[in-house]
């Protein structure tokens, strides 16, 4: 057996620690160790993609490591972190389904991603074309976060953890996105977390809650 | 004449009427501007369209094109000769009621005069416009602006609940027609992908398709004219909008979608089935029938004249299926009968159901009062009113020498040549259909007795009538202009026949005119005099002398012995207006011998009841049969959709994930 270069076993190793991260946090109740576990999986990411910079020669993935870094490591957990801190939010109480459900269900999703990404990763050149299979599965953990908790924080979480798996997904079927689409994307969570922080406050205010059950209310009838 | 053709002319007209109803916004309260000056000035081009068309008939067709609409497709306009004969038909009667609606308005009441104005001569504007377009986008947006203009008159009075559900409804089938026709005009475009109706004309259908286009132009248009089963908004918007928009609705937008439905049969859609005709004719003969046995039964004078036009529209799609029918088998000469027919009815209705709205609108404003059983005694207050809608009333009822029997007369002519038809079974079923006409002419009769009688005739029942006012100089000549058209209808029957000849030349390339014109202006004879002939003036004559003679005889013999006393005294004390016939009783028989058709709900009074009360409520069976079940299951349908919409974050989140996950399994490679 040939031993793969070290660069694509550095990846699998990235992209295997992203989805273990993934697992943690559909596991993870408390919210400030969830916010912590985002920034390792930003951190993950932005490690993978300085390797897929470096064995590929594709100058703009640095770009893109960078903005990762200074987004999804830095800027966004400390908004969370202040967020948390201000709302004084401890712990998610159980959700819908029961975690190790949760984790049952994540399996399942992951050996759907895993069967789904395998025609598309074999059409793929790029160097990281295995890890696709984990960044589908990322996104699908992320959005089964999204489901089945209940406060309005996790949520926000899952949906940002959703876009780290999408940009998993996009450096490893195709080398990334272009540079304008990333810097849009980037400005679009980091608006998109700041209006849902001036929403959490209404929501709470409205409710004295964050149980996003709470809006439920809001229907007609 | 070079340089100014007619559908300038009419072009004008349109711009006309756009002007007059914008001038209306400048002072929208002010009455005496509004209703003294502007209707008038709309009359005036109303009149002047109808005699622009009235010279028009005969010509070769003309066309304009105006540099509005889609890119690369402008409006495309066209006058020819069916076109023509509608626009008369337009022409003449909004002349009447636009005269009429200038007495109408009265100061303080209802909307501001002005904003009506407006959305009326729009209406004329649309219809006008929905007659002389030439291509499927032009005649759809004319189309809908009708249906728009007539939505909003018809909500005049919006601050009523059950007139905006009226409208409400209204609008609904009218856009449910609107779709039908879209649709058919899609379905000949189809081929070519040219919307203009010359491309349509041009090209070759399939029988598969050009049934399909006839069907729905004939649901998309039935629903406009009120045929079964789309007929339910009829009694609805009628007693809900003004009178003088009923009358324009009824006597006039009901036509548009004959002059739709002719335009697809005859001339876009080229030869027909014969079994078009018989569907025609079953959808015409159901609505005829329908019509007439609930107008025999109703209580609200409005009402009882909406259900009589749904009643008329049966008869003209009757005449054309009969046309159809006939054309299909290749007997031309005979479709042009049925077909002259056809045309002879819609004149003749627009007339005299003009004429009888705008006489509801008389007693209306002059009482406030629209139900039957508070009307009584009228003709004593409002002789003007009452003797002129007696002109409506034989028309409708179809007793010679006006209108009304001219047209029936030619239809069951037609009738009598069906069993000539080269097929087994049509020969032997279709003068079955003669003898439901003949039933649905003597049903008419019977309603129009009642509403004439109930209104005018016998004693006041209420003692608010006493104070009736006859209607006023601008009403009374509307009301004139539409009897004398009935009149000059019923007893020149030759003249209109040559008149609208070159419509039935331009559809079937034969008419009636020579046949009829070779045995001099007084006898109509359409196939021969052997067989049958009709001499109106004869018939007039003789009723005026018969009346003359009859009055001097009476005057003669009795005079001086003149005894009064109540009618049909018979010895009986207490002859008060409660112990008349009431509208209820009256068509009592009807409603018996026809049980099984009416939908009914009785209140008896018990034998020791103090304030015996009687009442009756009837309902549209088709509410039950058809809307009921279909807004349940929109309702059904619309319950499942708001338990998806369950307002929690979760299921819409699992919603999406879960299509995800099956779009990526589905679209596998």
């Amino acid at each position: 057996m040939i031993a793969a270069p070290l660069s694509l076993q550095l990846i699998n190793l990235f992209a295997a620690v992203i989805l273990l991260l993934a697992f943690a946090m559909l596991a993870q109740r408390r919210v400030l160790a969830l916010v912590n576990l985002f920034a390792l999986q930003g951190l993950a990411l932005c490690l993978s993609t300085l390797v897929v910079a470096a064995t590929s020669g594709q100058a703009h993935l640095y770009g893109s490591a960078a903005l990762t870094l200074a987004l999804k490591v830095v800027l966004l957990p400390w908004i969370l972190h202040r967020l948390v801190r201000k709302l004084q939010v401890k712990a998610d109480v159980e959700g819908l389904v029961n975690i190790p459900a949760t984790m049952l269900i994540g399996v399942a999703l992951v050996i759907v991603a895993f069967n789904v990404a395998l025609p598309i990763s074999q059409m793929a050149s790029t160097i990281g074309r295995g890890t696709l299979g984990i960044a589908l599965a990322s996104v699908m953990l992320a959005f089964l976060m999204m489901i089945i908790r209940t406060k309005a924080i996790p949520q926000v979480i899952g949906f940002l953890a959703m876009e780290n798996g999408l940009f998993l997904a996009a450096t490893s079927a195709t080398y990334g996105m272009p540079m304008v689409v990333e810097l849009g994307i980037a400005l679009d969570v980091l608006v998109g977390v700041i209006i849902l922080g001036v929403f959490f406050f209404q929501i709470r205010d409205q409710f004295d809650s964050l149980d996003i059950r709470h809006l439920e209310k809001l229907k007609e009838r | 004449m070079p340089g100014l053709l007619s559908i300038d002319l009419l072009l004008a007209a349109i711009a006309a009427w756009l002007a007059i109803g914008l001038a209306g916004l400048l002072t929208p309260r002010n009455v005496h501007f509004v209703g003294r000056i502007l209707f008038p000035l709309g009359a005036a081009v109303a009149l002047a369209a109808g005699l622009a068309a009235l010279a028009f008939l005969g010509s070769p067709a003309e066309v304009a094109v105006l540099a509005i609409g889609l890119p690369g497709l402008p409006f495309h306009l066209r006058l020819d000769n069916l076109a023509a004969v509608f626009v008369l038909l337009l022409g003449f009667a909004a002349a009447g009621i636009s005269v009429f609606a200038a007495g109408y308005f009265r100061r303080g009441e209802g909307a501001a005069p002005g904003l009506m104005g407006l959305q009326y001569h729009c209406f004329l504007a649309a219809m006008l416009l929905v007659l002389l377009a030439d291509d499927a986008y032009a005649f759809m947006v004319a189309w809908e602006g009708m249906a728009l203009a007539s939505f909003f008159l018809v909500v005049t009075d919006h601050r009523h609940a059950e007139i905006r559900s009226a409208g409400y409804l209204y609008l609904l089938i009218a856009h449910v027609g609107a779709i039908a026709i879209l649709l058919c005009f899609g379905v000949m475009a189809a081929a070519s992908g040219d919307w203009s109706f010359a491309g349509m004309r041009a090209q070759v259908l399939s029988p598969f398709w050009s049934s399909a286009a006839f069907l729905l132009a004939l649901a998309g248009f039935g629903a406009k004219a009120g045929l079964l089963p789309l007929h339910v908004w009829l009694p609805e918007a009628h007693p809900a909008a003004p009178s003088p928009v009923s009358a324009l609705m009824s006597g006039v937008m009901l036509k548009t979608a004959i002059y739709g439905l002719l335009r697809v049969c005859f001339d876009l859609l080229g030869e027909p089935l014969w079994w078009w005709g018989v569907a025609a004719m079953a959808a015409g003969l159901a609505s005829a029938l329908h019509g007439v046995l609930y107008s025999t039964v109703q209580s609200d004078m409005k009402r009882l004249l909406a259900y009589s036009s749904i009643e008329n529209i049966g008869l003209i799609v009757v005449a054309l299926g009969l046309a159809l029918i006939f054309q299909a088998y290749g007997m031309s000469g005979l479709a042009a009968l049925a077909l002259t027919a056809l045309f002879y009815h819609c004149l003749a209705h627009a007339g005299f159901k003009s004429l009888l709205f705008l006489g509801t609108g008389a007693v209306l404003h002059a009482t406030r009062e629209r139900s039957l059983g508070r009307l009584g005694g009228l003709i004593h207050r409002m002789p003007w009113v009452a003797w002129l809608a007696l002109v409506g009333i034989i028309a409708s009822a179809g007793l010679p020498p006006l209108s009304g029997f001219v047209s029936e007369w030619l239809l069951l002519q037609g009738f009598l040549f069906t069993p000539g038809l080269p097929h087994s079974w049509l020969n032997m079923v279709v003068p079955v259909a003669a003898a439901i006409v003949a039933l649905v002419a003597a049903l008419a009769g019977f309603a129009m007795v009642k509403f004439y009688g109930i209104i005018f005739l016998g004693q006041m029942r209420e003692e608010a009538l006493k104070e009736a006012r006859d209607a006023g100089p601008w009403q009374r000549a509307g009301l004139a202009w539409l009897a004398g058209l009935t009149l000059a209808l019923g007893v020149l029957p030759t003249f209109v026949i040559s008149l609208i000849d070159p419509a039935t030349r331009q559809l079937l390339g034969t008419g009636l005119a020579e046949r009829v014109r070779e045995h001099g202006w007084w006898l109509l004879a359409p196939i021969s005099p052997d067989r049958a002939s009709y001499a109106p003036l004869l018939f007039l004559v003789m009723i005026a002398v018969a009346v003359l003679l009859g009055r001097q005889l009476v005057h003669r013999l009795y005079h001086g012995r003149v005894r009064r006393a109540g009618a049909w005294d018979c010895g009986y004390p207490f002859q008060g207006p409660r112990a008349q016939d009431t509208a209820e009783g009256f068509s009592q028989p009807i409603r018996r011998i026809f049980a099984p058709v009416f939908r009914m709900e009785r209140h008896f009074p018990a034998a020791g009841d103090a304030q015996p009360r009687y009442s009756v409520r009837i309902e549209d069976r088709f509410w039950h049969w058809l809307y009921l079940p279909l807004a349940r299951a929109a309702e059904g349908l619309s319950w499942l959709a708001v338990r998806l919409q369950g307002g929690r974050i979760a299921a819409y989140l699992l919603y999406s994930f879960l299509t995800l996950i099956v779009l990526l399994l589905v679209a596998r490679p």
